[in-house]
């Protein structure tokens, strides 16, 4: 699963002229691949699970695991992408919650077609994104500072207008209004083949994935996106917008929001308000175990998604492997670090053989 | 900073301590010590909490669920989560591994509904713990077993009033959690004077403290309800700090809140039993794939509320300390 991911961004084209007309095989451009690692750690997680839990080979285990791992990384792929844009973003964690409850309440309240709310939530969490990216242009402040600070207005204002519009701290059902069923199908809905659950997030990440992967690669806001991230002066310098390329970066997160918000939406009929809290740093670490720096300028989409994947399997294994749960953290933690060594001694030695 | 070395290891093997430390927590240990008292195949039974890390109430439900995995020869796994979407995976994953029965909680039902009909799709029984009583029935689940938390609400409601309490606090250390706004609901709704909520992040004391102590010195409060034992501890200290005369009663049973009711730093609690919880659900799926017996008649089977002050207070210190009360 996880090398077949690697295949599709392989350059395929062929060399270009000017300086980069020195011949690489197919080899040496996949090892200088920075999700490369991930694929290695992926693997390496994988067989280990494979080897200490009976229960994880089973085709519904293997769905269970590739479920958990698409939640993650359908906001693990935007994020990334801010990363190598050279930005970070707290407040995706409980931006999936605002998106929800947006939504939710906006079809509850105004008894519109559930589509309608959809359609808000959508507007809403693009324009959350666009607020974290304006105010960072604006005032060139860190994001870390400017997003920890909508994280902790977002996380009040879920609780507070979830109270003040439906008196509960979570929403009401909308299970049976007009366009339920529909947007059900579009976002939460699974499909059983055989034995085995495919559910549609799975999809969305894929799909999320493959774009992501082509505007990095194919398309100049690719370029810019790498060219902010790697080093802005030098970039604005040559004419790269990169206040406007960061500013979709965000609205980027913010699409990613709205996706997976509206699954937990249509998946459990209801929106905690609560929830969301710390689900920001497990995209980062994705992202970051997926190979992108915490610099800025370097990383891949795809390593995004492998890095998901390594945490749902780990999340997950340790479950079907029956470990005590007291000690769950500091298995997650420890899996996640021996990933991660090996994916930087990975990188290491690939980068030694170019 | 070998003399500090030194200080240290000496006074370790000097000053021995006659009260608490591993030797009552050795104590305890012997009392939950025991052998399998059926000789029905080795079932394996998986509870799914939404517990979060280190709660003292699910580890009193989880040590008796132990103790009676182990006298019904029953493997028991156990994994929890605060988090709705991540407690549904878990009870997947479960599944998945085709355990013999299913524990789980449903704080959060509209997450829990479509993967405990999964459960029962595949014949896996399910009893549900503590919260859901109103949605266990409808999910499918063979029998409930807690408290009904409107009902546990409605009795510290009365009890405020008969202690006549006018203005009282209600300290809710899980957001999101509907148990517990039913709770404080409930109290609302028997108790003559004024409730206001207050929400407080459980996993992080120092923020319980300052946050009760700061609404106890911006207004007049007689009463705090806390929801959860250690939270009952802190709010003294908050009281203290914020030199209030407010009397503190909670939820749930500790060690310290039995010592509190004691020595009259807590007004009541109100116990749920939580080693009940646990002990029962176990017992229960044996009895269920041993003889199919199911409990309760289609309503839920209170474990609680009981009203406990001063009185009760020595006896049940000697069980709490032990890690079953």
């Amino acid at each position: 699963m996880s090398s077949s991911l690697a295949r599709p961004t392989t350059p395929a084209d062929p060399p270009e002229p000017d300086e980069r007309l020195l011949h690489r095989s197919t080899l040496r451009s996949l090892l200088g691949r920075p999700e490369l690692g991930a694929v290695v750690g992926a693997v390496a997680v994988f067989v280990f699970f494979s080897v200490v839990a009976d229960s994880f080979l089973q085709l519904s285990s293997l769905s269970t695991v590739l479920y958990a791992s698409s939640t993650i990384g359908i906001m693990a792929v935007p994020v990334a992408l801010l990363m190598i844009g050279g930005e970070f973003d707290l407040s995706t964690g409980v931006a999936v919650t605002t998106s929800a409850l947006v939504s939710s309440m906006f079809s509850y309240q105004m008894t519109a077609n559930v589509w309608v709310g959809v359609g808000v939530s959508l507007l809403t969490s693009l324009a959350i994104g666009f607020f974290n990216g304006i105010v960072l242009v604006r005032t060139g402040l860190p994001s870390f500072i400017i997003t920890l600070a909508t994280f902790l207005m977002l996380t009040g204002m879920n609780l507070g207008f979830t109270k003040l519009i439906s008196g509960k701290v979570s929403t009401k059902t909308i299970g049976d209004m007009e366009g339920f069923e529909s947007a059900r199908k579009i976002f939460a809905s699974q499909h059983t083949i055989g034995d085995v659950n495919i559910k549609v997030t799975i999809l969305w990440w894929l799909g999320l994935v493959a774009v992501a992967t082509w505007i990095l690669l194919r398309t100049r806001a690719g370029n810019w996106i790498f060219a902010a991230g790697g080093n802005a002066h030098a970039a604005r310098a040559v004419g790269v917008p990169v206040a406007r390329t960061k500013i979709a970066l965000y609205m980027g997160t913010g699409f990613g929001a709205w996706v997976l918000g509206q699954h937990l939406l249509f998946s459990f009929d209801t929106v905690q308000s609560g929830e969301g809290v710390g689900n920001e740093l497990l995209y980062i670490i994705a992202a970051v175990i997926g190979g992108c720096l915490m610099t800025g300028g370097y990383g891949s989409a795809i390593g995004a998604a492998v890095g998901a994947l390594i945490f749902g399997m780990t999340n997950k294994g340790i479950v079907y492997a029956q470990w005590d749960a007291d000690w769950f953290k500091f298995f997650l933690g420890a899996m996640l670090l021996l990933a991660t060594l090996l994916n930087a001694w990975v990188r290491k030695r690939a980068e030694a053989s170019k | 900073m070998s003399a500090v070395l030194a200080a240290v290891v000496g006074a370790t093997l000097a000053g021995c301590s006659s009260t608490g430390g591993k030797r009552a927590e050795e104590r305890a240990a012997k009392s939950a010590h025991g052998r399998a008292a059926v000789d029905t195949p080795r079932w394996t039974v998986a509870m799914v909490t939404h517990s979060g890390d280190g709660d003292s109430f699910w580890d009193i439900v989880r040590s008796g669920a132990e103790q009676a995995a182990v006298k019904d020869n029953i493997k028991f796994l156990y994994a929890h989560s605060d988090e709705g979407q991540q407690q549904s995976e878990q009870v997947q994953s479960y599944i998945d591994q085709k355990v013999d029965g299913l524990i789980v909680t449903l704080a959060k039902p509209d997450a829990m509904k479509a993967v405990v009909a999964k459960a029962r799709k595949a014949g896996i029984p399910v009893i549900t713990v503590n919260s859901g009583s109103a949605e266990s029935k409808e999910f499918g689940a063979l029998s409930h077993i807690g408290q009904d938390e409107t009902i546990a609400g409605e009795a510290v409601g009365d009890e405020l009033t008969k202690r006549g309490r006018k203005k009282a606090l209600c300290v809710l250390h899980e957001q999101g959690n509907v148990g517990h706004e039913q709770r404080c609901d409930g109290a609302r709704k028997t108790f003559k004077g004024k409730l206001e909520n207050l929400y407080v992040e459980g996993t992080n004391m120092p923020d319980v403290l300052s946050a009760i102590e700061a609404k106890l010195q911006s207004g007049d409060y007689d009463a705090v309800v806390t929801l959860g034992a250690p939270f009952a501890d802190t709010a003294v200290k908050a009281k203290k700090q914020a030199g209030s005369d407010a009397e503190i009663n909670t939820f749930d049973l500790s060690k310290q809140v039995a010592q509190g009711l004691a020595n009259g730093d807590l007004g009541f609690a109100v116990d749920q039993q939580p080693y009940l919880q646990g002990y029962q659900a176990v017992d229960l799926l044996w009895l269920y794939k041993y003889n199919a017996d199911v409990l309760g008649g289609g309503q839920p089977v209170l474990t609680g509320p009981q009203i406990v002050t001063k009185d009760e207070a020595d006896e049940l210190a000697e069980y709490a300390d032990r890690g079953t009360r």
